[in-house]
């Protein structure tokens, strides 16, 4: 079974790579892709969205439906992953794991009592994988909040430099994601539970696909920004600029909220308890 | 772009991707796809659209190799074929 599964591939790859010799060369200003619609794009994309970064403008203007879409698609998967692996039923583990920090002793408490035993001297643990490392927590609580910040700058800045809101977006994610692995799960879901993680998923949709509509109810077409100028006080190509970012934050705070929840689910195999 | 670098690149891209779907460990397979996902950011930089080099660095090289290091904590760590 296996030396026919391979030659299959084989034969298929090797016509795959065939068929590249038809390409036009890389970078071919004559190839039938570049002229179209991108000659369009490179002269007057600074001129009619003032946003220096052409992919940026390409992705959320001229072709907004497309990334709209994107979106969509990170928030069906989101919410299909939060069905495929959420378990909702609570199961209590066995025992319980307590640290004491003045002496680094572990705990383990069979049978215990249903309100976690939780002060200044004992810290509860994982049950399963728990090395306390203070170098890796101390690192990790320097680096989240730089991590969190660079994040909002590739968001923001998207329009003038690479980055956006999916880039932005996954940043931010793994910044929470971060803090959870360096910590543990309880304590980052109690700064960012699952709830709001669920919440921020639609929201950002929500944003982006609103910003469309509002283009709709001051009588222009879906997602053109330019008719939002009415309400931003700007020029029509600034009112572009300006619907762009909107919707960079929209795609941004998606992504963020999926990538966070997508973590917890695989992490804690769907109980939402503790995890790596 | 100086050939020889991309030729390497390449080259560590092949050798990733191959090392990904055949090592037995599920973890070094995770490490290994990571690697490759980082490759294939440096050919997208060589080629001018870094856009999707960051979106390659961030999304393949970043949260996805966490995402499986996650699984594989959740599963087992051996391939069972």
């Amino acid at each position: 079974m296996k030396t026919p599964a391979i030659l299959i591939v084989f034969v298929f790859g090797s016509l795959l790579v065939l068929s590249t010799l038809d390409f036009p060369p890389w970078g071919d200003p004559a190839a039938p892709a570049s002229v179209h619609v991108s000659p369009h794009y490179i002269e007057q994309a600074m001129a009619e969205t003032s946003v220096p970064n052409i992919v940026t403008a390409v992705l959320a203007d001229y072709r907004g439906y497309d990334t709209l879409f994107e979106t969509i698609v990170i928030f069906t998967a989101g919410v299909a992953c939060l069905f495929l692996l959420r378990i909702f039923r609570r199961i209590e583990p066995e025992s319980r794991m307590y640290r004491h920090i003045p002496t680094g002793i572990t705990l383990r408490i069979t049978k215990p009592v249903s309100p976690p035993l939780e002060t200044a001297e004992f810290e509860r643990i994982d049950l399963m994988w728990v090395p306390y490392d203070l170098v890796v927590k101390t690192a990790c609580r320097l680096i989240v909040p730089f991590s969190q910040l660079f994040a909002l700058y590739v968001i923001a800045h998207g329009h003038h430099s690479p980055g956006g809101g999916f880039q932005g977006g996954v940043i931010l994610g793994a910044s929470i994601i971060l803090y959870a692995i360096s910590n543990n799960m309880r304590a980052s879901l109690v700064r960012f539970n699952e709830k709001l993680a669920v919440l921020l998923c639609g929201l950002g949709v929500l944003i982006y696909a609103g910003t469309g509509a509002a283009a709709i109810l001051l009588g222009a077409n879906y997602l053109d920004y330019g008719a939002l100028s009415e309400i931003l006080g700007a020029d029509a190509i600034a009112a572009r600029s300006f619907g762009i970012l909107m919707v960079e934050i929209g795609v941004g705070i998606t992504v963020m909220a999926v990538m966070v929840h997508l973590y917890y689910s695989l992490a804690s195999a769907g109980r939402h308890d503790e995890g790596l | 772009m100086i050939w020889q670098i991309e030729f390497v690149v390449l080259l560590m891209v092949l050798i990733c991707g191959i090392g990904a779907i055949t090592v037995k460990d599920l973890l070094g397979a995770a490490i290994l796809f990571g690697a490759y996902s980082f490759m294939m950011c440096l050919l997208w930089a060589i080629m001018g659209a870094v856009d999707v080099a960051f979106t390659e660095a961030s999304v393949g090289a970043g949260v996805s190799t966490v995402l499986f290091v996650a699984a594989v904590f959740r599963t087992s760590r051996r391939t069972s074929d």
